[in-house]
C-alpha cells in the first residue's frame, strides 16, 4: 500500500477499532472458538450424543433391561434391532442409548463435583500460602502417591460397586489435580500487581478473591476439567468393565464392553459397539479442550 | 508533630528472611528496609531515588500497608497507623493510595476500566451505580474521555492510557495521599512528559501530596520539593530538591548526579563515578554500607555506622556521612570548635 | 545437591505414611464386619471371639493400624483369606508378570510418542502435524481396553495369528512362543503412554522452537536437522520425566488390559481379589503398588535434577 492510501485508510481503521473496542475476554474466546472448524464440529457431535442420551426414554425402541434368550448377539437389522442384541438378548440401540446417560453422569459428575472443591481448595491454598497452603498441598500429595486408575479402584473396591461410590471414587481421584493447578495459577495471579492494588484499596480477601482472581484462574482450570472429563468417562467405564462401577441390569458402556468380552468370540462387531460409543464421547472432549484452550490463549 | 506534617515515619524496618538448607531454616536476612525515618509535609512532592534493590519499593509498600513493617511506626494525619488508639488499616487506605508502574500485570486483562476503577469505591460499600458514575468524572479528570475508555479492557489501551487508569484507580477513593511507585518508568518519553504533566495538575487541582519514588534523577528533579536518597535499605542523603541537586553532600549523591547523562559537553565525564558492584542486600558492609564503593573511605567509616546529620549552613539538609560529623574520625570531618 | 536428593526421599516417608493411612482407612470402611468373612455363621461367641483375636480385630483401631504398618513395612503383606497362602509370594510373582507388559510397553509407547510428537512438531501447521497430532489424540481417548478387545477381534479371532488370551509359558520371555503372547497386550497398553508423551513433546518441541537461541543456532549457520538435535536435548529432561511416570502408571494400572488378556500379574490378581473380597490381598497390592510408584516417582525427580540444571534448587 502506498503511503497516500495508508493515510487514507487509518482513520477507518481507528474508527473500525474503536467500535469493536470494549471486548471482554470471553466474548473473544467464544468468537475464536465458534471459529474454529475442528472444535465445532466435535462440539456438534457431542451435543447430539448428549441429546441423544438424555432423549433415551424418547428414542428408544425396546426396554434396555428385557431380553430374549432366542434373540441373542444379533446382528444389525435383525427383526428391528436397529443395531443387534446384546449377550442376554437386550435390544443394543436401547441399552447404548440408556447406558449413555450412566456413562454420561459417571463422566461428567465427578468431574464438577472435584472442579467445586478442587478449585476452592486450591484457591484458598494460593491465596493464603504459608500453613494453610502446605498443609493442603502435602495432603494432596499424599493422595498423589495413588496412581489415578489404583485410588479409583481401590475406593471403589474397598467401598463396593455402584453408580454413587463410582462417582465417588472419580471425585476423589481428580480432586488432587485441580487443586495443583488451581494452586499454582492463584499463586501466580496473586503476585501479579492489580492484586496488589485491589489489597491496596482495602478490600477483603473473599472480594478479591471473587472479583480478580477467579475470572483469571477460570480459563485454564476449565481447560483442564474439560480434558478430565474425557479420562473420566475411560475411567468410569473402566470401571465399570471391572464389574466395580455401574451394577447389571443398569445400561453403561462400560459394563457392556465387559458383559460382551465373551461375545468378541462369537460377534465381534456387536461386542465392539459401547467402546466405539466411549471413544467417541471421549474424543470429543478432548478435542473440545483443545480447542478451549487455543481460543483462550489470546495474545494481550 | 507539625500540623503541616501529613506523614511521620519513624524507625521503619522490614527484613525478609532466607530460607535454605536441609530443613529450609533461615539462614540470612535481606534487610530491606533498616531504620529509615522521613517526614512528608502536607501539599508537597518528596521524592526518593535510589538504585535498584536500595529498598524504594518495600518502603512504598510499607507506606500504604501492603508489608507489615518488622519494627518502627508511621503516623498519618497525627494518628499512627495499626495501633489500638490510632487509624485502622482499612481507613487508611481511604487516605493513602498507591499508582503502580505501568507493567502487564497491573491491571486485570479480564476487567474493563470502569470495573478496575469502580472496584475500590464499591469495596468501601458505594453501591455500583454511583462508583460507575465516579468512573466517568475521574477519567474525565486523568483526561480519558468516559465514552471510547469506560468499557475497553487493558490490552486495548496504550502504555500511556493505562498509566492513566492507573492514575485513575488510585484517585477513585479521595485520597490525600499517592505513592507512585515508579509510575513514569515504563513509558516512552513523550508519553512520560504527559503523564508527569497530569500529575502536577491533578495534585493542583486536588490538592494532593505525592510521594514519588523513582529511579530517573531528571523526572525526580522535575517532580520533588524534597528529595529522599536510599542506599541499601538506609536514608543517605535527605533534604530539598535544589539543595540536594546543586549541593550534594553524600559521596553516593554526587556519585548519582554526576553520572547522569547529559547534552552538555562540557559536563562530560572522563571516568566513571562509581566503582566496584552494588554489593549484596544480605550481607550488607559494616559501618557505612556504602564505603565499599567511597572513593573516601577510611577505617572510621567501616567502624561505625553515619547517622543522619543537619548540614551547618543549611538547616533542612541532612545527610549521613562521617565526613561532616565533627569528631567522626574522619580526616576530612570539620574539627569541633575548640 | 545431596541434600536435594535426600531432602526428596525423606519427603516420601510421611507421603508413604499417609498413603498406608488411606489403604487403612478404606479397609476398615468395607462395608460389613471384617470378621464375618471369617467366621461361619453357626460358630458359637466363643470361637467367634478367638477368631477375632486372631485377627486382631479386638484391639483399638489405632492400635490395629500400627499393628498392620509393622507388618506391611517389615514384609509380612498378610495372609489370603482364600488361599491361606502369603500374600507377598504371590504378589511378588504377579508383579514380574506385570514387568513384562509394562516394560516393553513404556519403551514402544515413548518411542513412538517421541518419533511422533517430534515429527508434529517438525512439520508443524502442515498436514503431517494434523495427522500426528491425530494419532496422539486418538491415543489418549481410547479406551484401552476395548483396543484390546478389538485386536483380539481381529488377530485371534478373525486371522487367528495371534493368541487372544494368557500369558503362555513362565519364565524370561526368549521364545517365539512367549513372545506371541505379549505383542497384542503390550501393543493395547502402549498406546496410553504413545499419546501423552507423543502431545508433551510436540508442545515442548514448538516451545523451544520458538525460543531465541533456536533462531541464534539457525543464524550460525546450523541446518534443519543439528537444530532439532539441540532441540531435542532441551526437550529430554521432561519427556524422560513423563517416561517414567507413565511407567509407574502402567505399573499399576494395568489391571484392565490384564483383565481383557487374562494376563496372571497384579492387576488380575487384584481383579480377583476385588471378586472375593479378599481384603488382605487387596489392600497389600495397593499399598505396594502405590510405594512402588512413590519409589519411581522420587527416580524420576532425582534423575530430572541431575540432567536438568533448573531444577537443582
Amino acid at each position: 500500500m502506498s503511503l497516500q492510501e495508508t493515510i487514507a485508510v487509518a482513520p477507518i481503521a481507528e474508527t473500525l477499532h474503536r467500535a469493536r473496542a470494549g471486548r471482554s475476554y470471553w466474548a473473544r474466546v467464544r468468537e475464536r472458538l465458534l471459529a474454529d472448524p475442528v472444535t465445532m464440529t466435535f462440539a456438534t457431535l457431542l451435543l447430539i450424543i448428549v441429546a441423544m442420551a438424555l432423549a433415551a426414554p424418547l428414542i428408544a425402541t425396546y426396554d434396555p433391561t428385557s431380553g430374549s434368550a432366542f434373540a441373542r448377539l444379533k446382528s444389525p437389522g435383525y427383526a428391528g434391532h436397529w443395531l443387534g442384541t446384546d449377550e442376554v438378548g437386550r435390544d443394543l440401540w436401547s441399552r447404548i442409548l440408556y447406558g449413555g446417560r450412566l456413562t454420561l453422569l459417571c463422566g461428567v459428575a465427578p468431574v464438577a463435583f472435584a472442579l467445586l472443591v478442587g478449585g476452592s481448595l486450591g484457591l484458598v491454598a494460593g491465596y493464603r500460602g504459608g500453613l494453610v497452603n502446605s498443609f493442603i498441598m502435602r495432603s494432596m500429595d499424599v493422595l498423589y502417591a495413588f496412581p489415578s486408575i489404583l485410588l479409583a479402584i481401590a475406593i471403589c473396591g474397598m467401598l463396593g460397586s455402584g453408580v454413587g461410590n463410582t462417582i465417588l471414587a472419580l471425585t476423589v481421584t481428580f480432586i488432587p489435580p485441580i487443586v495443583r493447578i488451581s494452586e499454582t495459577i492463584t499463586t501466580q495471579v496473586r503476585s501479579f500487581e492489580f492484586v496488589e492494588a485491589a489489597r491496596a484499596s482495602g478490600a477483603p480477601s473473599a472480594s478479591i478473591i471473587r472479583f480478580h482472581i477467579l475470572n483469571n484462574v477460570l480459563g485454564p482450570i476449565l481447560v483442564y476439567a474439560t480434558s478430565l472429563i474425557s479420562i473420566s468417562i475411560i475411567l468410569a467405564a473402566g470401571l465399570s468393565f471391572l464389574g466395580l462401577g455401574v451394577t447389571p441390569p443398569n445400561a453403561e458402556w462400560g459394563l457392556m464392553l465387559n458383559n460382551l468380552r465373551q461375545a468378541i468370540w462369537v460377534n465381534p462387531l456387536v461386542a465392539a459397539l459401547p467402546g466405539v460409543m466411549i471413544f467417541m464421547t471421549s474424543m470429543c472432549f478432548n478435542l473440545m479442550s483443545d480447542g478451549l484452550r487455543s481460543a483462550m490463549d489470546v495474545r494481550l | 508533630m507539625s500540623a503541616d506534617t501529613l506523614l511521620e515515619v519513624r524507625n521503619l524496618k522490614r527484613y525478609f528472611p532466607i530460607r535454605g538448607g536441609l530443613l529450609q531454616r533461615q539462614v540470612a536476612t535481606v534487610q530491606a528496609v533498616d531504620d529509615i525515618s522521613f517526614d512528608v509535609r502536607r501539599g508537597e512532592t518528596l521524592g526518593i531515588v535510589g538504585e535498584s534493590g536500595c529498598g524504594k519499593s518495600t518502603t512504598a509498600r510499607l507506606l500504604i500497608r501492603l508489608l507489615e513493617p518488622d519494627d518502627g511506626t508511621v503516623a498519618f494525619d497525627g494518628r499512627a497507623v495499626a495501633t489500638s488508639d490510632g487509624i485502622p488499616v482499612r481507613e487508611l487506605r481511604r487516605h493513602v493510595q498507591m499508582v503502580f508502574q505501568d507493567s502487564y500485570s497491573s491491571l486485570n486483562p479480564r476487567c474493563s476500566v470502569e470495573d478496575t476503577i469502580a472496584y475500590g469505591p464499591s469495596v468501601h460499600g458505594l453501591a455500583w451505580e454511583a462508583a460507575k458514575a465516579r468512573v466517568r468524572e475521574i477519567l474525565a479528570k486523568v483526561g480519558l474521555d468516559p465514552a471510547l475508555f469506560a468499557a475497553r479492557y487493558p490490552h486495548e489501551l496504550s502504555g500511556g492510557q493505562r498509566q492513566r487508569v492507573n492514575i485513575a484507580r488510585a484517585l477513585a477513593l479521595e485520597p490525600k495521599l499517592l505513592v507512585l511507585d515508579e509510575p513514569v518508568s515504563a513509558l516512552d518519553k513523550s508519553v512520560e512528559a504527559q503523564v508527569l504533566n497530569l500529575l502536577v495538575d491533578l495534585k493542583r487541582d486536588l490538592a494532593l501530596t505525592y510521594v514519588f519514588i523513582s529511579h530517573d534523577l531528571n523526572v525526580v528533579q522535575y517532580m520533588s520539593d524534597r528529595v529522599l536518597v536510599m542506599y541499601l535499605g538506609k536514608v543517605v542523603e535527605y533534604g530539598p530538591v535544589e539543595s540536594i541537586y546543586a549541593n550534594p553532600r553524600h559521596p553516593y549523591t554526587r556519585a548519582l548526579l554526576g553520572a547522569m547523562p547529559s547534552m552538555d559537553p562540557d559536563r562530560r565525564g572522563e571516568h566513571a563515578t562509581l566503582t566496584g558492584d552494588p554489593p549484596n542486600p544480605i550481607n550488607p558492609p559494616p559501618g557505612c554500607r556504602f564505603h565499599t564503593r567511597c572513593p573516601y573511605a577510611e577505617p572510621c567509616c567501616a567502624a561505625a555506622e553515619p547517622r543522619l546529620a543537619a548540614d551547618a549552613s543549611v538547616s533542612a539538609h541532612y545527610t549521613a556521612c562521617h565526613m561532616l560529623v565533627p569528631g567522626s574520625g574522619h580526616s576530612a570531618a570539620p574539627r569541633i570548635a575548640a | 545437591m545431596w541434600f536435594f536428593i535426600a531432602r526428596r526421599v525423606l519427603y516420601a516417608v510421611p507421603i508413604l505414611l499417609g498413603a498406608s493411612l488411606v489403604v487403612f482407612v478404606l479397609m476398615k470402611m468395607v462395608p460389613g464386619d471384617a470378621a464375618d468373612v471369617l467366621i461361619p455363621p453357626e460358630a458359637g461367641k466363643e470361637v467367634a471371639d478367638m477368631i477375632r483375636a486372631r485377627f486382631g480385630l479386638d484391639q483399638p483401631i489405632h492400635i490395629q493400624y500400627l499393628l498392620w504398618l509393622r507388618a506391611m513395612a517389615s514384609g509380612d503383606l498378610g495372609v489370603s483369606i482364600f488361599t491361606n497362602q502369603p500374600v507377598a509370594e504371590e504378589l511378588f510373582a504377579a508383579l514380574v508378570n506385570t514387568l513384562k507388559l509394562a516394560l516393553p510397553a513404556v519403551f514402544l509407547g515413548f518411542s513412538l510418542g517421541v518419533l511422533f510428537g517430534a515429527l508434529a512438531a517438525y512439520y508443524h501447521a502442515t498436514w503431517l502435524d494434523k495427522l500426528f497430532s491425530g494419532f496422539a489424540i486418538t491415543g489418549v481417548s481410547l479406551p484401552h481396553y476395548w483396543v484390546g478387545m478389538v485386536l483380539v477381534a481381529i488377530f485371534a479371532v478373525v486371522f487367528n495369528v495371534l493368541p487372544g488370551q494368557g500369558m503362555g509359558p513362565e519364565g524370561f520371555p526368549s521364545s517365539w512362543e512367549q513372545v506371541k503372547h505379549l505383542i497384542l497386550p503390550v501393543v493395547t497398553l502402549s498406546l496410553i503412554p504413545m499419546g501423552v508423551v507423543s502431545r508433551l513433546v510436540r508442545a515442548n518441541v514448538l516451545e523451544i522452537r520458538s525460543m531465541e537461541f533456536v533462531s541464534a543456532l539457525a543464524a550460525k549457520g546450523l541446518t534443519g536437522r543439528r537444530v532439532l538435535l539441540h532441540i531435542m536435548k532441551n526437550a529430554a529432561p521432561s519427556a524422560l520425566a513423563l517416561m517414567g511416570l507413565q511407567f509407574g502408571y502402567l505399573l499399576a494400572g494395568s489391571i484392565l488390559v490384564e483383565t481383557v488378556f487374562n494376563w496372571p500379574g497384579s492387576g488380575s490378581l487384584m481383579n480377583l481379589a476385588i471378586f472375593r473380597r479378599d481384603i488382605p490381598v487387596l489392600s497389600a497390592t495397593i499399598l505396594v503398588l502405590a510405594a512402588i510408584f512413590v519409589a519411581i516417582n522420587i527416580l524420576v525427580d532425582v534423575l530430572q535434577a541431575l540432567i536438568d540444571p533448573r531444577m537443582r534448587r
